[in-house]
């Protein structure tokens, strides 16, 4: 995914003129085809976040559209200032690619673990989050990234997942796509909690139960009306992501239905991070599933929420 | 090398004092404002916009225009100042600073004001943007200039160090710095808060070059804009030696009139009384 994303920082550089890169203290060989053919536009910076993010917010002020590439713990805490103030007051068009969102890192422990990152910045006035699922989702959003107006943050996967966009869905910014069609059970997920869900829904299938799932790419702007028609005629919700449950998307969908009034709906279950740092390496995949948040856990958690069973 | 301090005797001419008359206008028309920070920086604002800057005040965005960021945002009496005299805004709007309906602030917001390149306020900020300014600038061959004015204080942020390295890195010789070194910060002394010095020292080791100026000799800061560059391919830094709340003796070298969040008739009249003597 990272790779596909930083491919499509090069493409669209060579055919627009306004789209800078500015990594901080990357590893060697990155866009080195960029370095190559647009010194000029290409930047690797040192380990200085905030240095990085206001200079991207200077060459965006001056009409640029610069790509910041670093890892998301210190894309998102580190810089939290610079971007509020830099970018979301002034409303600039920089991108924030944060290599590793949620526990992509889990080997090197709770300092390189993104997991508060959306909580944090989805209270930004201005910010846009997307949270593509796999790597041909992540080229779709890249090549219409360019002309949104308003700074995005861009969280990255660790790669290699599992493919399950389809092409014919495109990639509209701020619209939900229904990868599933809901039956009694809906699940919310952005980012790779849609390929767990996905996968409970097969196996909530086998037991008799139909299952959806609403991939929201983009957390926010949040597609209201797309959870509203999916939410319709559900018995229950359930909210997935590699998130802390503390202001992350289950929260937003929580505040959504709320605000709208759909109060007596569906029962709304949040699946997430504990409001705890984590205790253990290993990998993500175990990380997950130490939290109960692989495909067989959500289906059991469906399981064990559906007011019917 | 002697190292320039600021004249405390030194007598300010008509214009400076025309200038702290519009900072007094603004600070009753507001009953508040950072009177101390403010009056530090008039000769420093005076001389850039007067001698050093480019700039079109019908046309705040000509592509041509030296971009200049007052960091120190907390230190806007005095850029609203020149913005009123050079014509950005209207004199007027200097009675409704921080009205609900003003556009005048108490930091200076760039959505708002005509002639404010960055909105600041929160420190630290300005120079990574100048940074990212400057490069932009030579991505696409222009020539225009990049000016910074922080404060003392404000340079405790890391964030101003960091970027210092990148503008060295960069060899963006089209940046320059200025530092208005009245001593103070909010608490008290730089010198006993977060103590700067060896600070020219400092910025040489970061890789600028450096020059120290009385920051309120109208002629010595002539003299340093004009040897703007001071070295091919190196950033510039400028420490402006200054009195905080100069021009105002009950006020200078008082941390106590850093900030003011309202003003006794006997202040006001103290104020009225200073601009009198001159």
């Amino acid at each position: 995914m990272r790779r596909s994303c930083l491919n499509s920082v090069y493409d669209l550089a060579q055919r627009d003129d306004r789209v800078v890169f500015v990594g901080s203290d990357l590893a060697p060989g990155v866009l080195e085809d960029m370095k190559h053919d647009m010194p000029d536009r290409w930047f690797m910076e040192g380990v200085a976040e905030q240095h990085v993010v206001g200079m991207a917010a200077g060459l965006a002020m001056e009409g640029f559209i610069p790509y910041v590439n670093t890892i998301a713990t210190f894309l998102s805490r580190r810089c939290y200032e610079q971007i509020v103030l830099d970018l979301c007051l002034h409303r600039l068009p920089v991108r924030l690619i944060a290599n590793g969102g949620g526990v992509v890192y889990a080997p090197l422990g709770p300092t390189h673990l993104a997991t508060e990152d959306i909580a944090i910045l989805r209270c930004v006035p201005n910010m846009t989050i997307v949270a593509p699922c796999d790597a041909e989702e992540m080229a779709r959003f890249m090549s219409v990234s360019l002309d949104w107006p308003d700074p995005i943050y861009i969280r990255l996967a660790k790669g290699g997942d599992e493919i399950v966009s389809h092409e014919e869905n495109g990639f509209v910014i701020g619209k939900a796509i229904t990868l599933r069609e809901p039956g009694e059970v809906l699940f919310v997920t952005t980012g790779i909690m849609t390929q767990r869900a996905l996968a409970a829904a097969e196996v909530l299938e086998k037991q008799g139960i139909q299952a959806g799932v609403l991939h929201m790419h983009t957390v926010k702007p949040l597609d209201e009306q797309a959870l509203f028609q999916a939410a319709a005629g559900v018995e229950l919700i359930v909210t997935a992501e590699e998130h802390a449950l503390t202001g992350g998307l289950g929260s937003l969908v929580l505040e959504t239905l709320n605000d709208a009034g759909h109060t007596g709906g569906p029962k709304v279950v949040r699946l997430g991070l504990p409001d705890a740092f984590a205790s253990q390496y290993g990998s993500q995949d175990s990380l997950l599933q130490s939290w109960c948040l692989d495909s067989d856990a959500l289906a059991g958690h469906v399981c064990d929420a559906l007011p019917t069973s | 090398m002697n190292r320039p301090v600021s004249d405390s005797g030194l007598r300010l001419d008509s214009r400076s004092c025309d200038l702290r008359a519009l900072i007094v206008r603004a600070l009753i028309g507001g009953n508040r404002g950072h009177l101390g920070s403010s009056m530090s920086l008039v000769e420093i604002l005076r001389v850039l916009f007067d001698d050093y800057l480019s700039f079109r005040p019908d046309e705040p965005g000509w592509v041509g225009r030296d971009r200049f960021i007052l960091s120190k945002g907390h230190g806007c009496l005095a850029l609203y100042a020149l913005l009123a005299d050079k014509g950005f805004i209207g004199h007027e709007a200097l009675d409704s600073f921080c009205h609900s309906t003003g556009i005048l602030g108490g930091h200076p917001d760039a959505t708002k004001v005509p002639g404010v390149e960055a909105s600041t306020g929160a420190l630290g900020h300005g120079l990574p943007i100048a940074v990212g300014m400057a490069l932009a600038g030579r991505i696409r061959r222009q020539h225009h200039r990049v000016v910074v004015v922080t404060g003392d204080g404000e340079i405790n942020e890391g964030s101003n160090w960091e970027a210092a390295m990148s503008a060295a890195n960069h060899r963006l010789d089209s940046l320059s710095v200025f530092i208005d070194y009245n001593k103070l910060q909010s608490y008290g002394a730089t010198a006993e808060v977060c103590d700067l010095e060896p600070l020219a020292d400092k910025w040489r080791s970061f890789g600028f070059s450096v020059r120290e100026v009385d920051g309120h000799n109208v002629a010595a800061l002539h003299s340093c804009v004009q040897a703007l560059p001071f070295e091919p391919a190196k950033p510039s830094a400028v420490i402006c030696h200054t009195i905080k709340g100069k021009g105002f003796g009950f006020a200078e070298g008082q941390a106590g009139w850093h900030h003011k969040s309202r003003f006794s008739s006997e202040d006001i009249a103290r104020l009225h009384a200073a601009l009198e003597q001159g």
